[in-house]
């Protein structure tokens, strides 16, 4: 891989928790975003030279925050001396930086984020292009030809979403057992609708779109890794994972949808399959009730011994997550 | 003098790559793995899933079964290699050559103290 191509999956992957800790701490989406610019800017230019930094995400939050700050001090050099809790503020840019990225935050930096996207306001459509844009960091265009509409009108729209939650009442406080759980699973539910838009293209428009198929997993897999134990999560990965693997089978050469019975299963990812298979396993151990019972359907059908009965994905875009339906019981 | 060398990088990243910058990675990695193979100096290779399809057993008394990984690191071991080597120098070579087919991350080099085949095929 390239150089820029390192940098570049390096900003992506640290961009949820840059952004969730710069929101944290300036308590505005904007300056955030704005914050998180100004720090990939310079990592651009830094990074190349000196070699990327042992921790990308705490390099850009640090430097993020410094260059908003110092944001703060020129203008209000221009216009009078600094009011006293600008300089306060400075001085707080000296605390030790371990302090300011305590680890104990972060996991609830990147759900917050994520939950904001999800405001009950918004219909399901914002809701997944405002976390593509503020979480995954997709261009405007990007995400407008993966939802097949121009560029102003998906612009137009992520503003509009945005000045809503903007208005929205977030907490900014470390949210408790209950509030943590009700944000996973909205975030959850999201990240499903989010592969599902992917997941739902016919031939032709599968080019633009299966690349939020694999956010989707990304997210996913960012929400395991803050909450290893969480069954439902395990199952939600699974179950992306298990869809995905057919990607490369559901459609013929003349672009026409090629049925499961059909499907040449020598083109199913072998990886994403036993991947998916071992989460259900682990999620399985759990054998908690109610909603989190994990239960991809089918999930044993490997390319080598399969029998045909792989959900189609069709039918399951409504608000209840198939994975939250328990269609076979093991206790 | 058998080594093994620990691949460390950062799974988030690793596993963000594209198919074709796997498959690029893959393919350069594939130059030296022929190259080590020939030489016969190279041993099992293994590359491991991310670590959310981990779960630890801790020893307790009794046995506490955990989701995830042993350590919540950083960079995560993501593969080894076994590899033959006259001695570490010659293997930190390999790593380089590794390194280059592959930046980022780091590779740990641990010499090994027994070395069972087991009956497995590849």
């Amino acid at each position: 891989m390239s150089e820029m191509a390192w940098i570049d999956a390096a900003l992506t992957s640290a961009r949820p928790q840059a952004i969730g800790a710069l929101l944290r701490y300036f308590r505005d989406l904007d300056t955030a975003e704005e914050a998180y610019q100004d720090a990939c800017l310079r990592a651009l230019r830094s990074w190349p030279e000196k070699g990327p930094p042992r921790d990308p995400a705490a390099w850009l939050i640090l430097v993020g925050r410094n260059a908003a700050l110092d944001g703060v001090r020129k203008r209000s050099r221009q216009t009078d001396l600094p009011p006293e809790e600008t300089i306060s503020d400075v001085d707080d840019v000296e605390t030790p930086m371990a302090e300011r990225l305590d680890g104990s935050h972060y996991r609830d930096d990147i759900l917050r984020l994520m939950f904001i996207c999800c405001h009950p306001e918004l219909p399901a459509t914002q809701q997944i292009a405002l976390a593509l844009r503020i979480v995954s960091g997709l261009g405007v265009r990007q995400i407008a030809r993966a939802f097949l509409v121009g560029e102003a009108a998906m612009e137009q729209r992520i503003t509009r979403a945005k000045a809503r939650i903007a208005k929205a009442e977030v907490a900014f406080e470390t949210p408790g057992p209950v509030e943590r759980a009700e944000r996973l699973a909205a975030v959850a539910a999201m990240v499903y609708l989010i592969f599902n838009e992917g997941y739902s293209s016919r031939s032709g428009e599968a080019d633009a779109r299966a690349p939020l198929c694999d956010e989707a997993i990304r997210l996913a897999r960012l929400l395991q890794r803050l909450f290893q134990t969480e069954p439902e999560i395990m199952g939600l990965t699974a179950l992306l994972l298990l869809q995905h693997a057919r990607a490369p089978a559901r459609f013929d050469a003349g672009g026409e949808v090629v049925l499961l019975e059909q499907q040449d299963r020598a083109l199913w990812n072998r990886g994403m399959i036993a991947e998916g298979l071992a989460l259900i396993d682990k999620a399985m151990r759990h054998r908690r009730p109610g909603a989190s019972r994990c239960r991809p359907p089918s999930p044993r059908c490997t390319p080598a011994r399969a029998g045909p009965r792989i959900p189609t994905g069709r039918g399951s875009s409504g608000s209840t997550p198939p994975w939250s339906i328990s269609r076979r019981r093991r206790w | 003098m058998l080594y093994a060398l620990l691949c460390y990088n950062a799974e988030d990243v690793v596993f963000a790559w594209s198919q074709e910058e796997d498959d690029a990675v893959m393919a350069r990695l594939g130059v030296v793995h022929d190259r080590l193979l020939k030489a016969g100096k190279l041993g099992p290779s293994l590359r491991l899933m991310p670590t959310t399809a981990a779960t630890t057993l801790r020893k307790t008394d009794p046995p506490l079964v955990i989701d995830g990984p042993f350590a919540e690191t950083k960079e995560q071991l993501l593969g080894f290699y076994v590899i033959d080597c006259a001695d570490l120098d010659e293997a930190l070579g390999v790593a380089r050559e590794l390194g280059q087919a592959n930046p980022g991350g780091s590779y740990e080099i641990r010499p090994l103290r027994l070395f069972l085949p087991g009956a497995l095929p590849a």
